[in-house]
C-alpha cells in the first residue's frame, strides 16, 4: 500500500505511511487511556480505525441500519454566520426540510442564559410560532457562560483578578455566588420555554468557565427536572476536562474539577439529564489518526457506563473533526463512522 | 459539516424517521437501538425501513406524520405532531398546550 492521504488536526492535508498511521493510532489511544485512566482500544478496534483511514474513498459512511440521531447547537445561527439573511423560523425550516435534521434548536445569537433572561418575552412567541410550523423535536439552547457573572460583565468580583492578588477566599465566594445566580437564570429561561411548548432544553457548552460552570448546569438540570419531570434536558460539554477554577466544588459528593467525560456522564445522570453530549478536543498539531483514536477511546468509555443516550459533540475542533472553519468531508465522514461504530453512540 | 455527518451516519430527519426516533430518546430516554425498535414496532416496519426515504415518504403520508414535500390535504406542522403523538403513544409538549388553548 502506498501513502495514505489524511490531515492534521487543523485540517492541513498530509500523507502517511501505513506504519506511521498505525503508530499514530496507537499513540492517540494511549494518550487518552493514560489521561482518563481508562482502557486503550483493543487490537480489533485499532484495526477497524486503520481500515477507515486507509479507505481510498473521499466519503465513507456507516452501514444501513446503524444510523444515529443528530442534534445541533445553534442551528439557524449558522445561517446568519454565512450571511444568509433568513430569520430564525425560516432557518429552522431549512434545517428540517432541506438538510433533513432529526432535531432542531431555537436560540439567540448571544447564546447565554443570562443575556436571554431580560428578553425572554421576545423569545417565547418565536418558540410558539416555530412549534406551529415545524415537525422535528425543538430544543431551546444556550450556555451557562459563567464568565458573564463577574466584573466587568456581571455583578460579582472577578476571580481572575482576586486570585493573583492573593484573595483566595473572595475568589471562591465569587464563583459560588455566580453559580447561584446562573442556576436561577437557567431555570427561569428554561421554564419560560417549556411553558411555551419546547420539547427540550439544551444546556450547552457546559463547563466552559470551569467547575463552577458545570455545577450551575447540573443544579439547573436538577431543578428543571423536578419542576417538569417529562421534559428533555440535554447537557452538552465545552471541553473534555473540567477545569478547577474553584477546585473545591462538588455535586452530590463528587468533586467536579478534573473529571473526564466518562465521569461527567454519571453526574449528568444523577442530576436527571436526558441526553449527554461529551466533548473531546482536537489537537491541531497531531494527525487526525492520532486525534480520532484518542476521541474514540474517551467516548467509548462514556458509552460503556452511560445509561442515558449519548450525543457526542463533533463540530469544528472536537470529536476528531479538524479545527478549521470548513471541515473537509473526507475527515468528517471518517470521524462520524468511527465514533458511531466503536463508541455505542446514540447520536451526534 | 452538518451535512457530512447527516450523510455519513444520520437517520435523515423527516425524510425518514429521524425525528420520530429522536422523540423516543427525548421523551423516554431510550438508547438508539431501543428507540428504533419502538418506532419500527409502532409503524410495523423493519429497522432497515426506518432510514429508507422511499418507504418512509409513503408511510408518513399515509399516517399523516408530515412529509418533506407536502401537497394539499397533507398534515403539516402541528397537525402532523398531533398524529405523531398518537402513533408513537407519547406526550408532545406543544400538542398538549395547543389542545388546552383551543379547549380540546
Amino acid at each position: 500500500m502506498g501513502k495514505i492521504f489524511t490531515r492534521y488536526g487543523d485540517g492541513t492535508p498530509a500523507e502517511m505511511s501505513t506504519s506511521e498511521l498505525r503508530a499514530d493510532l496507537e499513540a492517540g489511544t494511549e494518550d487518552a487511556a493514560d489521561r482518563g485512566k481508562i482502557p486503550p482500544l483493543s487490537e480489533d478496534e485499532l484495526n477497524h480505525l486503520f481500515d477507515i483511514f486507509s479507505s481510498p474513498y473521499k466519503f465513507i459512511s456507516v452501514e444501513p441500519g446503524q444510523e444515529i440521531v443528530l442534534t445541533y447547537d445553534g442551528a439557524h445561527v449558522k445561517m446568519r454566520r454565512h450571511e444568509l439573511n433568513v430569520e430564525r423560523i425560516q432557518g429552522l425550516r431549512i434545517y428540517e426540510k432541506v438538510m433533513g435534521a432529526d432535531t432542531l434548536e431555537l436560540c439567540h445569537v448571544d447564546y447565554s442564559f443570562k443575556s436571554i433572561k431580560p428578553i425572554v418575552t421576545f423569545e417565547q412567541p418565536v418558540m410558539e410560532q416555530a412549534l406551529l410550523v415545524t415537525h422535528a423535536p425543538l430544543f431551546y439552547g444556550a450556555m451557562p457562560n459563567l464568565g458573564l457573572y463577574s466584573q466587568p460583565d456581571g455583578p460579582f468580583p472577578n476571580p481572575s483578578e482576586l486570585l493573583p492578588a492573593g484573595k483566595i477566599k473572595e475568589a471562591l465566594e465569587s464563583h459560588e455566588k455566580s453559580v447561584e445566580q446562573a442556576v436561577k437564570d437557567i431555570v427561569f429561561v428554561g421554564s419560560c420555554m417549556v411553558e411555551c411548548g419546547a420539547d427540550g432544553i439544551n444546556i450547552d457548552s457546559t463547563g466552559a468557565a470551569g467547575d463552577a460552570d458545570f455545577l450551575a448546569a447540573l443544579l439547573a438540570t436538577q431543578q428543571l427536572k423536578e419542576k417538569y419531570p417529562d421534559i428533555c434536558i440535554e447537557v452538552g460539554m465545552a471541553g473534555e476536562f473540567i477545569l478547577g477554577m474553584h477546585a473545591g466544588l462538588e455535586f452530590e459528593g463528587t468533586r467536579l474539577a478534573g473529571l473526564y467525560p466518562h465521569d461527567q456522564v454519571k453526574l449528568v445522570e444523577k442530576a436527571g439529564g436526558t441526553i449527554f453530549g461529551p466533548v473531546v478536543n482536537t489537537k491541531t498539531s497531531q494527525s487526525t489518526a492520532w486525534n480520532l483514536a484518542r476521541v474514540v477511546t474517551f467516548t467509548k468509555a462514556v458509552g460503556e457506563v452511560a445509561r442515558i443516550p449519548i450525543h457526542a459533540n463533533m463540530g469544528m475542533g472536537v470529536g476528531g473533526v479538524p479545527m478549521c472553519e470548513h471541515p473537509p468531508i473526507d475527515t468528517v465522514s471518517r470521524a462520524s463512522k468511527a465514533m458511531v461504530e466503536i463508541c455505542r453512540l446514540d447520536g451526534l | 459539516m452538518a451535512l457530512a455527518h447527516a450523510h455519513a451516519s444520520g437517520m435523515g430527519g423527516m425524510r425518514t424517521t429521524g425525528d420520530l426516533v429522536a422523540r423516543m430518546q427525548m421523551t423516554r430516554g431510550m438508547k438508539i437501538q431501543e428507540a428504533k425498535a419502538y418506532v419500527a414496532n409502532k409503524l410495523k416496519l423493519s429497522i432497515r425501513d426506518l432510514t429508507d426515504p422511499v418507504i418512509m415518504t409513503e408511510v408518513r403520508k399515509d399516517l399523516k406524520l408530515g412529509v418533506m414535500s407536502p401537497q394539499a390535504h397533507d398534515a403539516i406542522g402541528i397537525e402532523a405532531k398531533f398524529r405523531i403523538a398518537e402513533v408513537l403513544d407519547i406526550d408532545i409538549n406543544c400538542v398538549k398546550r395547543f389542545k388546552d388553548k383551543v379547549s380540546l
